[in-house]
């Protein structure tokens, strides 16, 4: 083989550089769940749709609703058991989910997600 | 083995056969998982519905700038319109003398009453919105019942529709306009840098079944209504009073009505 040495020598290098985040993170605690504070039953009798399903899909569900509630002007959105709500992120949903930190931040956080909402939408107040 | 184009054409038809059984189910998956929830809104029992939204504004009975001063606080309350120190000038709803308001009418001898009187500027919300054919995103669009509308998410902020609206009614945010709200009002957002923003006829109201901040601020001056239909108020108004509209001439066709 020729120049075997500057080969194998350069691979190393490169496979380092390419796996750097996985020997970097290795022996580091792995990705938990993070546990989140529920607002409190006397406040939020119930959820618009079920709990595993929005965890999956409250971000399809935010970006049909402020397509729907702005472009056709749809308010009114019918929950899982036929209840009635209105199509806001601040009136509605943060109306039961009264702590932006202990709900929204928690996960979006730990998942280095940072969506732009509150850039122009306004976050309850949080009690100190 | 020599493989000819009809082989060849036999085994692909087969193979692409085979994928598409393999992918349908996959694909009625995916389409379980995410369930379309269109079917689970509406525009609400109370909303109020127009062919063509209109205003009619009595000049006549207002005295002066201050007379405006209670809706424009209303409306720029009501959306967390800040007022910003300088030259950025943001605003829903403002005041203009006449030769502002009506600068192709060149009366040479105006009455002294309208040349002293101010008007209440705001979005025409034109039947043939200018802004709208200008803009690239779609992010200002006209809504069925007449209503210039923005959708600020949608918003880059390249001004076309600054440059195409004749009336100055758009206003670009050029820094975050929060720290300049003085109360924010918590059922309404604020902007953020970079989008452009204007009045929308309070349709945020209009959907929850109320009249448009201005018009409820006005007791009465400000009528509101559907331009479509002949038998509404605001039609029997404008058949009864001589209204000017702002810069009739470029054939935007404004909805915004001035009695003089």
């Amino acid at each position: 083989m020729y120049d075997g040495g500057k080969i194998i020598a350069g691979l190393i290098v490169f496979l380092g550089i390419v796996g750097f985040p996985f020997w970097y993170n290795a022996g580091s605690a792995g990705y938990k769940t993070p546990e989140l504070k529920l607002p409190p039953k006397s406040k939020a009798t119930e959820c618009i749709r079920p709990t595993d399903w929005m965890r999956a899909e409250h971000m399809q569900l935010l970006d049909t609703w402020r397509d729907s509630v702005v472009r056709e002007g749809n308010l009114v959105y019918t929950t899982a058991s036929g209840g009635h709500v209105e199509m806001s992120l601040q009136k509605t949903c943060m109306d039961c989910h009264d702590s932006k930190k202990e709900f929204c931040d928690k996960c979006h956080t730990a998942a280095a997600v940072d969506p732009y909402c509150w850039d122009c939408h306004i976050a309850p107040k949080e009690e100190k | 083995m020599k493989t000819t184009r009809r082989d060849f054409l036999k085994v692909a038809g087969v193979t692409a056969l085979g994928m598409a059984a393999g992918a349908g189910p996959a694909l009625a998956y995916s389409k379980g998982a995410y369930l379309p929830h269109t079917e689970h809104m509406d525009t609400g029992h109370d909303h109020l519905a127009a062919k063509r939204w209109g205003m009619v504004i009595d000049t006549r009975a207002f005295h002066g700038e201050a007379d405006y001063a209670p809706l424009i606080e209303a409306c720029h309350k009501e959306h967390n319109v800040p007022t910003i120190p300088g030259t950025q000038d943001v605003k829903w709803l403002w005041t203009g003398g006449f030769h502002a308001t009506f600068p192709h009418n060149h009366q040479e001898f105006l009455a002294e009453r309208a040349h002293h009187a101010a008007y209440p500027l705001l979005c025409n919300h034109c039947d043939n919105p200018p802004c709208v054919r200008v803009c690239p995103t779609q992010a200002t669009f006209k809504r069925e019942d007449g209503i210039v509308m923005m959708d600020m998410h949608r918003c880059i902020g390249c001004r076309f529709c600054m440059a195409g609206c004749p009336y100055g009614s758009r206003s670009f945010n050029f820094q975050d306009p929060r720290p300049f709200i003085a109360e924010e009002n918590l059922a309404y957002p604020t902007r953020m840098k970079g989008v452009v923003e204007k009045c929308t006829f309070c349709t945020e109201r209009l959907a929850e079944g109320k009249m448009p901040a201005c018009v409820e601020a006005s007791e009465g001056k400000i009528v509101f209504g559907d331009l479509g239909d002949p038998d509404s108020e605001i039609r029997h108004i404008l058949a009864e009073n001589f209204t000017l509209r702002r810069k009739p001439d470029l054939g935007t066709s404004p909805s915004v009505f001035y009695i003089i």
